[in-house]
């Protein structure tokens, strides 16, 4: 499934970071490589971005963003 | 003997302590500029040590070093070019492992590089205790511990780098990320043919650019070739080749299987000096951001802040504005008691005190409001404003973080053009900054108050209003337009850090203020000084004798001009002078607005600031200085033919007409381009003009007169 999918407090590991290339890259930099655990801490209050924890780091990534990013739910 | 000179690059990921390392080490020594070319701040910072005279410079906070965004490229151009003794790689330790990923890039690049392990504390409170000896040892890099907000570890630190910068052993080259075998192979063989090819003339480490190549580094790749073109050109065959086989082989870009397994390489060193006690605290900032951007709280709090900022910047700024105010007309009359009659006089009073008075004016609105910015900035509120606008402002084409800016223009555009600097794509930042001007300041204020007061009565109210929509309408029609056209692409990706909550330090805060305010003052200083004598010279000549009759006549001016010295002769000497002329002459454009040409010259004189459309106007209606943006000035307008039809067309063209010459410079210093200043001027006026046409025009066929 897509990050983007993924509902507040719930889990998933990266499994495949898409879209153009300088998104991906950017993605992957700040630490979002391939089978990495994130959990979707909330959406903002309009729905979009959506805030992300990853080792304990907060981030924030569009939903369009999280579109490109494939992962596999962890309960 | 000659003092040693040593330099010393801070590099670190934005929101690490880089700039507290830099403030501890530094202290007040500093000297902010910008980077060559680019409006991103450089800051440098001296210190002497012995015999010692060393500079410390901040480089931009990246999170990394391939060349997408301006700061990364300012960074590793630095490292590369300008080859510091030592690099002091700033590592947050409640992120080591992003923190790493810059770290070991600077390392590649062959640099002495430091490690200053900073927040330790913060990381042992989530119960991260890390390995500082064992991480030492497996990079063979020096590590220093440092709480950098409270200025632990900085004589620590200082030493280590003098010791590192003045020792002959070069770094150990096999503690560097290693990739896997088909990755190594390639990189292997392309440095291979670099080294033979190149020789002398490759100015980099042959692995690292390699590397680079097999990144498809764009300012790498055309740095090559201007060194040696035609050997370039068999290097990047080469290095085509290459990529094409690594792409085969594991089946997706070079670039980001690099990246993979650079992170792949720090997780390893993590997993060894890294233990994470299970036992986690609390996290603070978590609770906080639970409520403050919370899905019912998030906005209104956000509104609260918001209206706390301007309230605290245009009341508590009201009281020293006025001081200052009065402490430049006090001014101004002693030089006019001092000086004796003449153009020096007028030169020095209506001139220069009067200009330098405009700018200085501001002085209090700007401290606070920057404040308030770094108060923003330093806690970590700011990324979470930009969280909470993103969506509206993606509605533009812009990012979240342009409302700030954008907002701040209905105060004064100059910070407001200042603040765009939080953005990190040149593009948006250029952007933003175009469509700051639309929002209506404050200095605007006072001409609607005149016009709408005098003209529209019980409705001025709702008039003032609708300007203000008619300004924000026209910057999303604007934003939505250039978007498309001179600054197409999307806007920057939106993946960004949401800092954990922090408090703010007193000293870093009035650092950042200070910094700021005084690259207002310097800058606009100067230009605004030049600006307003111009315009004062273009008023006050040529000099009409006080005695001479004047031109034809004219019906404000009539009545006034057999008495001398008073506010007829320096309505006719405004007439007269070459600004007056200037007025009528371009009146005939301004005619089918409606505008005449008193009118003309006071927009004219509107450029050095806006406030002064006003008193213009009171000064060519002879209404004198106690009229001033009273019910004088609105009687003298509808008495000399203003209708109200053609007071809204007057507003409209103030509240979109070029910005002012402060806000010009501005513009210029940030996007740094004269030709995106000359730009906004155009543009805006242009827009103006079409816009009063329309409100003109359309209200005459409708049948308002």
């Amino acid at each position: 499934m897509r990050l983007s999918e993924l509902r507040e407090g719930e889990s998933a590991t990266i499994e495949h970071v898409g879209g153009d290339l300088r998104l991906r890259r950017r993605i992957l930099e700040m630490g979002l490589v391939k089978g990495t655990r994130v959990r979707v801490e909330k959406y903002a209050p309009l729905k979009d971005p959506l805030e992300l924890v990853a080792r304990g780091i907060h981030l924030s990534l569009r939903v369009e963003e999280a579109e490109h990013i494939r992962v596999e739910k962890v309960d | 003997m000659a003092p040693r000179r040593l330099t010393i690059a801070l590099a670190g990921n934005p929101n690490a302590g880089k700039t507290s390392v830099f403030n501890h080490l530094t202290g007040t020594r500093q000297k902010v500029g910008n980077w060559p070319g680019v409006t991103v701040e450089k800051k440098e910072g001296h210190i002497r040590r012995g015999d010692r005279e060393i500079t410390v410079v901040d480089l931009p906070g990246t999170y990394s070093l391939t060349p997408f965004s301006l700061e990364e490229v300012i960074a590793r151009n630095y490292l590369l070019d300008e080859r510091p003794d030592v690099v002091i790689a700033v590592i947050d330790a409640t992120n080591l492992e992003r923190s790493l990923y810059l770290a070991t890039q600077i390392r590649e690049l062959d640099c002495k590089v430091l490690f200053a392990l900073n927040m330790a504390d913060m990381a042992r409170a989530r119960g991260l205790i890390i390995d500082g000896r064992k991480l030492a040892q497996l990079l063979d890099v020096p590590v220093v511990f440092t709480v950098a907000n409270r200025g632990e570890g900085m004589e620590a630190l200082l030493e280590e780098a003098i010791r590192l910068a003045e020792s002959e052993t070069p770094p150990d080259r096999s503690r560097r990320v290693k990739y896997s075998r088909d990755l190594e192979e390639a990189i292997g063989r392309l440095a291979g043919f670099l080294a033979a090819r190149l020789g002398d003339r490759l100015a980099w480490l042959p692995r690292w650019t390699a590397v680079k190549l097999l990144e498809d580094d764009e300012i790498v790749k055309q740095r090559l070739v201007a060194a040696a073109p035609d050997e370039a050109r068999a290097v990047l065959q080469a290095a085509a080749a290459l990529r094409r086989h690594l792409a085969e082989r594991y089946d997706e870009d070079p670039q980001i299987v690099l990246t993979d397994e650079r992170y792949g390489f720090i997780a390893g060193i993590v997993r060894e000096v890294q233990r994470s006690d299970a036992r986690r605290r609390v996290d603070v900032s978590r609770n906080i951001d639970l409520v403050l951007t919370h899905r019912f709280l998030g906005f209104p709090i956000f509104l609260f802040f918001i209206w706390a900022m301007f309230e605290l910047t245009f009341t508590l700024g009201e009281a020293p504005v006025g001081w200052i105010e009065a402490a430049v007309e006090a001014a101004a009359r002693a030089a006019q008691a001092v000086l004796p009659e003449g153009p020096l006089r007028g030169l020095v009073a209506d001139g220069i005190i009067a200009g330098v008075g405009s700018v200085l004016k501001f002085l209090p609105n700007i401290l606070i409001l920057f404040f308030c910015i770094a108060l923003f900035e330093d806690t970590g509120y700011m990324a979470r404003t930009a969280f909470l606008m993103d969506r509206i402002m993606h509605l533009i084409g812009l990012h979240g973080k342009s409302f700030i800016p954008m907002l701040m223009g209905f105060g004064c555009n100059v910070p407001a053009v200042m603040a765009a600097r939080t953005l990190e794509s040149p593009r948006d930042r250029i952007l933003t900054i175009l469509i700051t001007p639309f929002m209506s300041c404050s200095a605007k204020l006072p001409v609607y108050v005149v016009l709408a007061g005098a003209f529209f009565g019980e409705r001025a109210g709702s008039v003032i209003f609708g300007l203000y929509l008619l300004g924000i309408l026209l910057s999303i029609l604007t934003g939505r337009l250039l978007r498309s056209t001179l600054l197409a692409g999307g806007d920057a990706p939106f993946v960004m850090e949401l800092p954990p909550y922090r408090m703010p330090m007193a000293k870093s805060l009035l650092i950042h203020m200070w910094d700021r305010s005084r690259v207002f003052l310097r800058k606009m200083g100067g230009t605004i000084l030049l600006g307003s004598v111009i315009v004062w010279a273009l008023s006050s000549f040529p000099q009409v004798p006080a005695t001479a009759p004047g031109g034809a006549p004219d019906a404000g001016v009539e009545a006034w001009s057999g008495a001398p010295g008073t506010e007829g002769s320096r309505a006719l000497q405004v007439r007269e002078s070459y600004l007056g002329r200037l007025g009528r002459a371009v009146a005939p454009v301004f005619a089918p607005l409606g505008i005449e040409w008193r009118e003309a010259v006071a927009l004219l004189s509107g450029f050095v600031a806006k406030e002064i459309v006003v008193s213009t106007l009171g000064v060519l209606h002879a209404v004198g200085e106690e009229g001033e943006g009273g019910d004088t000035l609105g009687r003298a307008l509808s008495s000399s033919g203003m209708t109200p039809l053609a007071a809204l067309s007057m507003m409209v063209f103030v509240l979109l007409y070029l910005p002012c010459l402060a806000t010009t410079t501005a513009i210029r210093r940030e996007t740094g381009s004269t030709r995106w200043m000359l730009f906004s001027i155009a543009y805006n006026t242009a827009v103006a003009w079409i816009v009063s046409f329309a409100v003109y025009q359309g209200g005459r066929a409708l049948g308002y007169a």
